[in-house]
């Protein structure tokens, strides 16, 4: 009744989908964890400016779904800048606005959690803010992050199928236009859920290693 | 070394120091005591500008504390503090915990940090415990660690804010030891502490503070036997 051997023949596309969506994960994540460290010191910074810019960043983001901020992003803000991106580009810029959002509210959280006097101590020893922050305070939070992160990144993996809708190639897009032209759903939308099984189980692995080798 | 003019300190609305005036001489060891609340620990973070000032003057080392010519990192480095809940680093080893600042701030090199740790950590009785992790020593052992962490910065002043209240009783008296070594070798101390025998036993001078300022200053003799005013009779009979 169902031929899962004819997925086979499919695999140069679903390849292509997934070399798409790991590009777009990576350097969307990547970007995105440089913004939420960015907008993350934001939010707990004294100054108002970067505070109140930071704030407003999560909380346009949070509060508005990925889906439409991607068709935002590829149809809205063309006409509006006049600048056409691609889809792909387009893309990375999705996931990444999208998790940096909350990787920013996963920062602070981390760092305030840090207990106050491990700032006191570095500064009383003549540590200035910013050689605290790098030594003391950094490392400590970035382990605490790792468990919040692990799970984000997760989300944004599976964000990336949403992709599809702004014509991105990733592996949710192949799918659907094998699929439709192949009459074959279910051989072809279980392995697509496969691939972002088998994605996002590795991630979790790699995730608990890290956190067990920074054990102290 | 200090010299501490007309300081007020407040939290919003809340004066919590009230004009305090005092001198500590160079090697001198001052014990500050009094009740919870009379701005004892508050006094001493402004001594380092854990807290910022409201209002006099603090002079440290012929520095103002005020002048913004002042380099307070640079201040910092001359004076040691250590803290009631130890702050060690959890996430570095103790001989990392103690190489960290004369590393990063003095800029010497892993070698030489290392030599000076290590020499530290002999001196409070911890050389075996280098590479074990904060979370592996005792309280005392922790709080050992932390006075040799400070010593490294080779410091000119040492601040003790409550060094052995977190302590299990059995501890106190490790650190104490250590404590009474490192003022028996001319260290300029100034130290808030509930332990009346190490104040009266160490120290040079007395501090008694209550509601915000010094109420009595006197050795320890004079203070413990034969306190000037009713608030220090009070308090010492309370605690001893």
């Amino acid at each position: 009744m169902f031929d899962f051997g004819q997925v086979i023949d499919f695999l140069p596309q679903l390849r292509t989908g997934l070399y798409y969506t790991l590009l777009i994960s990576v350097v969307g994540l990547l970007a995105g964890f440089v913004l939420g460290a960015i907008f993350g010191l934001g939010r707990i910074s004294k100054n108002k400016f970067f505070f109140v810019i930071a704030s407003i960043y999560v909380e346009v983001v949070r509060g508005t779904p990925v889906l439409v901020q991607a068709i935002w992003i590829f149809f809205a803000l063309p006409i509006i800048t006049q600048y056409n991106m691609d889809s792909i580009t387009a893309g990375i810029v999705v996931i990444a606005i999208n998790s940096g959002a909350y990787i920013a509210e996963i920062v602070r959280g981390a760092v305030d959690s840090i207990d106050k006097g491990q700032m006191e101590a570095g500064r009383s020893l003549g540590l200035n803010k910013h050689q605290t922050m790098r030594y003391i305070i950094w490392p400590q939070a970035f382990k605490r992050m790792i468990p919040p992160l692990g799970n984000q990144f997760i989300i944004s993996i599976k964000d990336t199928s949403l992709l599809s809708v702004i014509l991105v190639p990733e592996l949710m897009f192949q799918g659907r236009y094998i699929a439709s032209n192949h009459f074959n759903a279910v051989e072809i939308y279980t392995t697509v859920a496969l691939f972002y099984l088998v994605i996002n189980f590795s991630l979790s692995l790699l995730l608990r290693y890290i956190e067990r080798r920074l054990n102290y | 070394m200090i010299t501490v003019q007309d300081l007020h300190k407040s939290f919003g609305d809340n004066e919590v120091l009230k004009g305090i005036h005092c001198e500590v001489e160079e090697k001198e060891v001052v014990c500050v005591i009094g009740p919870s609340g009379s701005g004892k620990s508050t006094f001493l973070r402004c001594l380092n500008l854990l807290e910022d000032i409201t209002s006099g003057d603090v002079i440290v080392d012929g520095y103002n504390l005020k002048d913004k010519a002042t380099d307070i990192n640079m201040i910092r480095t001359e004076v040691g503090m250590v803290f009631q809940q130890f702050n060690l680093f959890p996430h570095k080893t103790v001989i990392e915990n103690v190489m960290l600042a004369p590393r990063k701030v003095r800029k010497i090199s892993a070698d030489e940090a290392r030599k000076r740790g290590e020499a530290l950590l002999e001196k409070v009785g911890l050389a075996e415990k280098a590479n074990q992790y904060p979370s592996q020593l005792s309280g005392g052992q922790q709080q050992r660690v932390a006075i040799a962490r400070a010593l490294a910065m080779e410091p000119k002043l040492m601040l003790f804010d409550e060094p052995t209240s977190a302590l299990d009783p059995e501890l106190v008296g490790e650190v104490l030891e250590v404590m009474k070594q490192l003022a028996k070798e001319g260290m300029t101390m100034v130290v808030v502490t509930h332990e009346m025998g190490f104040a009266r036993e160490v120290a040079d001078r007395v501090f008694f503070m209550d509601e915000g300022i010094i109420m009595e200053e006197n050795t320890p003799e004079m203070i413990f036997t034969n306190p000037a005013s009713e608030r220090t009779k009070n308090f010492l009979n309370k605690v001893l």
